[in-house]
């Protein structure tokens, strides 16, 4: 089923104004509602390399994955969304691993991950390592995944403050990637999707330099226009210091989006809507 | 390196390197820093460091851990904070500027479970660490945001129910219009303002000259025309 009509996806990336390269991949896939970004690590380009890979590989495969089987069907007691992004990214960890042990200018190398689709008015986040998913509904930011960090380790065991956190020396430690061991578990989540609500992924790039509060402000009043909305976020990081690659996806719900179900006709949902 | 500096009445006594995970203080002998004091307890308390960052706990001393003059239980050390003990002073100095050497600290690193976690070293002449294996040097602290434009832009209305108003521009962004009908918004940057617009049909005039979707840099005593009104943009003196 092609959602593209419920939802609008604006992608934007800038290297920053420090780095040469850009290590941050995205990839979108309107018709299935997919959406992927990464933030690859690693010496040389063999960052660019592990980013790069993990949106090719989970876009493709998940579109695939889609288009034969809609997202909702459920298998067991769970979606074929959430069964299909753990067996995909388990691949998807293998490939970027095994490339990383043959290849000696790769080792090493690893990525973020954050990948969401959305259906059924509804969306499964995955996500490992400290790219974000952010939602703002009712005028009300909310980061929708935790970091796979030192810092919000720390702060999950009552050690540091979330306001002190932004003070600390330990930004960049990550405690999951993808690539960088035989197997990674990601974090899966599924959340009630609305019409009217933004949701942003981002590298940490965007959110190690701006705060949360002007990224609000900027979803709140840009959020009419989201390329225009998407170009503002990477300026704010980049007026702020752009110290390191930023990237942003920003998908807008402009109407619901329920499933199609078995045996369901449009005379059915018709009805049902004139009988609501 | 984080250090911290001893001193009593003023007169420096030793210098304690924070290298280990767990720095304990104390006047008891098995302590790291031992101070031999009756106002301290034999076992008072501990710092602890994880990479570049310190914390200092209290571990339930008779006479309290007090930090710039403030009783703590447990504390996030900052650079040029005081730890005052009965009468002694331990001064926590943590200003190692990355070394030059080194660019590639401020990467997003993976940090392995069971990876032996120690503080980093400010100048070291040990190979550097490949990334994604060994704790890094950890990054400068943040530089504050360079934001701040010495200069304020001021909208005033010249036409319509509003003529004669004016809007200071202090915030970040200020959007302009009616939604649903014409919307633009000015951007407050380093380098100026910038107005770009944002949603309508027709998009905003300058000086007579109708906008594209790029943004447009204002520039003093520019007249802008918006949703039917007609305003002028100057800096503030």
């Amino acid at each position: 089923m092609d959602i593209s009509h419920a939802l609008e996806i604006v992608t934007e990336t800038s290297s920053g104004m420090v780095r040469t390269h850009n290590e941050d991949a995205t990839r979108t896939v309107p018709s299935c509602g997919l959406v992927v970004l990464a933030d690859g690590m690693g010496g040389y380009n063999a960052g660019e390399v592990a980013s790069g890979m993990a949106t090719a590989v989970l876009g493709s495969e998940l579109e695939k994955a889609f288009t034969v089987k809609s997202p909702h069907v459920m298998e067991g007691d769970r979606s074929w969304a959430q069964i299909k992004l753990e067996t995909e990214i388990a691949l998807t960890n293998t490939s970027i691993y095994q490339a990383a042990q043959s290849q000696p200018q790769y080792a090493g190398m690893g990525t973020t991950l954050v990948c969401a689709v959305f259906y059924d008015n509804r969306v499964t986040v995955a996500h490992i390592g400290d790219s974000r998913m952010y939602r703002q509904r009712d005028g009300v930011l909310e980061c929708i995944t935790r970091d796979h960090s030192l810092l919000e380790e720390q702060i999950a065991a009552g050690m540091i403050t979330r306001e002190q956190a932004r003070h600390s020396q330990n930004k960049n430690l990550v405690t999951r990637a993808l690539g960088v061991d035989p197997s990674v578990v990601p974090e899966l989540h599924d959340h009630d999707v609305l019409p009217g609500d933004v949701y942003l992924l981002c590298s940490d790039g965007l959110n190690d330099m701006v705060v949360d509060e002007e990224i609000s402000e900027t979803l709140a009043m840009l959020s009419a226009n989201l390329p225009v909305c998407a170009g503002q976020l990477i300026s704010q990081a980049n007026d702020n210091g752009g110290r390191d690659n930023v990237s942003v996806i920003l998908i807008k719900v402009k109407y619901a989006f329920p499933a199609t179900r078995a045996g369901e006709t449009w005379w059915s949902r018709f009805w049902a809507w004139l009988t609501k | 390196m984080a250090k911290l500096i001893l001193s009593m009445d003023n007169l420096q006594l030793k210098d304690i390197a924070l290298n280990k995970e767990r720095t304990t203080i104390g006047r008891k002998p098995h302590n790291d820093i031992q101070i031999d004091n009756l106002a301290i307890s034999g076992e008072h308390a501990v710092v602890i460091t994880i990479l570049n960052d310190s914390f200092l706990e209290d571990i339930g001393s008779t006479n309290g851990t007090f930090v710039n003059g403030q009783a703590v239980k447990k504390h996030f050390l900052q650079n040029g904070d005081t730890i005052e003990l009965g009468k002694y002073r331990l001064k926590y100095v943590n200003d190692a500027p990355p070394p030059a050497s080194a660019p590639d600290f401020e990467r997003t690193m993976i940090l392995r479970p069971g990876q032996v976690v120690k503080p980093a070293e400010g100048v070291s002449d040990e190979p550097k660490p490949t990334p994604m294996q060994a704790p890094p040097v950890a990054p400068p602290p943040p530089p504050p945001p360079s934001t701040t434009l010495s200069v304020v832009g001021v909208i005033k209305v010249l036409s319509g129910g509003n003529a004669g108003k004016e809007l200071e521009l202090t915030k970040s962004l200020t959007t302009l219009g009616k939604p649903g009908v014409q919307v633009a918004v000015i951007a407050r940057r380093p380098l100026g303002y910038f107005m770009t617009h944002v949603e309508g049909a027709t998009f905003p005039i300058v000086n007579g000259v109708s906008l594209d979707a790029q943004p447009r840099k204002l520039i003093d005593h520019d007249i802008v025309e918006l949703a039917g009104t007609k305003m002028e943009f100057f800096i503030k003196s």
